[in-house]
């Protein structure tokens, strides 16, 4: 038996660190690992509800190949995912360095930035929805007193304006938080770096490229492959603007999952498209990683 | 920077107002026509402030039993999930920071790694997994999930929390005489506390604002969360009547907006902190 009267807090190791962690371990365990890793199987069954389980290869993803929907779907997805982050992460880039001027009301600004990301997904989609609504909904009456058109445009079911008109949505919600994450960012950057810089001449231009940006890098290597993950499972937003249409114009790679797999019944199929998804994203962020550490290397 | 022109400082306030213009834009939009007449809205040539105020579309959204209800579902699932995630988490962070094993690494690389799979594929299995255990469209099954859901995020914040504070501060308690409970309790939690209000903030939003899992589990409509129940009323329903979608949005948005105001700092301070160290 140990007695307390050891010399450090800690000693009774393992035994006392199991009992405290073994309720966050039976949770993850029965309600994370088990169905993460169960989940990666089902992609290789034919699984439909209420059927028996019976594996089958790689005849999901055969099927899937040979897939037009999901293409385009995944298609979309791509394009969806790197116009909406790179519009977010550089809107609130700028956003947080116009708030690190330390001018006055600047926190007063960001309390009112924060609410569209408070907005809830849903909300976010209802907002939008009657935004876009064609006969009592602000763009169409903003656009047609400024005189640029002149017939109210149906933004959500034109295949013309549709996409356009989600990405600018789905744009709007996360803004701020790009924008509050990289303001925190720069506020670790100590002041006496620019005045510095200043002594010797630099410009603003200089400050960002050679202070700012190489002590920002980290957060923002972050915030842009975190902002990729949301951007790549969007879902709620979507539903409620379109409900992946017109036509499968906005039909996301998660709708295109939910409808396979919760409509449809077609459980091993969406959760193969699961598989690619998951596959897609560990790639992208592996190179996203390798270039970031990379250029660290370099400079 | 004090040396600012009056010129440069009046160009900042300014993109930073068109920043604010289309940040908030579409939200003024939806809180005036709330508090428009259903004639007002029609009536072709809106304008952005009401011409008369009116609260009917509020009056109709709290004397309509559906939302009030799919409202009230949120809040418990909300506050049961957590309380969970915040008894589950404390006391964890606290092992893994204090006790050096493998079970940490372990642990934290499940957390990063869990950030990386899309919902989807976790929620099949779930879905099966709850069905079979007959926890599908129930409150407690989708609590479950909540907690499930919601644990990794706060885990990661409370570790960074319990991190910072210094192991001398219980050996002096030891040395006192404090008994290990007596550690946890008198030491660590005052301490603790500010970061288990953010935490707890965070899991109370996650849950509030969730519509996916709910999507799926939620099939009978007494039970329907209210995102769920708000996205009902713009698909299959048909056009869903402007007014009290909007009134019924503002309601909804409104608790999240004085919870985010609250917890910005916690937010990101730990997101920072933590890619910075690496």
């Amino acid at each position: 038996m140990i007695e307390k009267n050891e010399h450090t807090l800690y000693s009774k190791k393992e035994i006392g660190q199991i009992q405290l962690l073994f309720p966050v371990i039976l949770m993850v365990t029965l309600f994370s690992l088990i169905p993460l890793l169960r989940g990666i199987y089902l992609g290789f069954t034919d699984y439909r509800l209420g059927d028996p389980i019976s594996f089958n290869g790689i005849e999901n993803y055969i099927q899937l190949f040979n897939d037009e929907y999901f293409w385009k779907s995944f298609k979309i997805g791509m394009a969806w995912t790197f116009i909406v982050t790179a519009l977010q992460v550089s809107l609130g880039l700028g956003l947080a360095l116009l708030l690190n001027t330390k001018i006055r009301f600047a926190s007063f600004y960001t309390i009112l930035i924060l609410i569209p990301w408070a907005t809830p997904p849903i909300i976010r989609g209802i907002l939008w929805r009657q935004m876009y609504e064609p006969n009592t909904g602000a763009v169409n009456i903003l656009l047609s007193n400024v005189g640029i058109i002149s017939t109210p445009i149906n933004w959500l079911s034109s295949f013309e304006y549709v996409i356009p008109a989600v990405i600018v949505a789905g744009v709007w919600g996360e803004i701020s938080k790009a924008a509050i994450f990289l303001l925190a960012g720069l506020q670790t950057i100590p002041n006496d770096l620019y005045e510095a810089s200043k002594i010797d001449g630099a410009g603003i231009w200089d400050q960002f490229r050679l202070i700012t940006l190489p002590v920002l890098k980290p957060v923002l290597a972050a915030i842009v492959s975190l902002t990729f993950m949301w951007n790549f499972n969007t879902f709620g937003i979507i539903w409620v603007l379109t409900q992946g249409g017109p036509g499968g114009m906005t039909r996301l790679p998660m709708l295109a999952a939910y409808e396979e797999g919760f409509r449809y019944g077609y459980i091993g199929y969406a959760a193969a498209i699961g598989n690619i998804m998951v596959i897609i994203l560990s790639v992208m962020l592996f190179m996203y990683i390798r270039v970031q550490l990379r250029e660290r290397n370099e400079s | 920077m004090k040396n600012m022109s009056v010129l440069s400082r009046s160009v900042i306030h300014g993109l930073i107002i068109l920043y604010i213009v289309f940040l908030l834009f579409p939200l003024l939009w939806v809180v005036a026509s709330s508090l428009k007449s259903t004639q007002e809205i029609y009536s072709g040539s809106p304008t952005i402030f009401p011409q008369q105020l009116s609260f009917d579309h509020y009056r109709s959204v709290i004397n309509g039993q559906q939302i009030f209800r799919s409202m009230w579902n949120s809040v418990i699932v909300g506050t049961i999930s957590t309380v969970l995630v915040v008894l589950l988490a404390v006391p964890s962070a606290y092992a893994m920071v204090r006790y050096k094993s493998m079970v940490n690494n372990a642990i934290l690389g499940w957390i990063l790694v869990s950030q990386i799979f899309p919902v989807i594929l976790v929620m099949i299995p779930l879905y099966v997994m709850l069905r079979y255990i007959g926890l599908t469209d129930s409150l407690i099954g989708l609590t479950l999930i909540y907690v499930v859901w919601s644990l990794p995020f706060v885990l990661w914040m409370m570790h960074g929390y319990v991190k910072s504070i210094p192991l001398e501060l219980e050996e002096a308690a030891v040395i006192d005489g404090a008994s290990r409970t007596q550690v946890i309790f008198n030491v660590l939690m005052p301490l603790l506390l500010p970061a288990i209000g953010a935490s707890a903030l965070f899991a109370f939003i996650s849950a509030w604002n969730e519509f996916f899992f709910a999507l799926v589990l939620m099939k009978s409509p007494a039970l329907a969360t209210l995102q769920v129940e708000l996205a009902r009323y713009t698909g299959m329903e048909g056009q869903a009547r402007t007014g009290p979608l909007a009134a019924a949005s503002v309601i909804a948005t409104i608790p999240s907006i004085i919870l985010f105001v609250f917890m910005r700092k916690w937010f990101t301070t730990g997101l920072v902190s933590g890619a910075l160290k690496g």
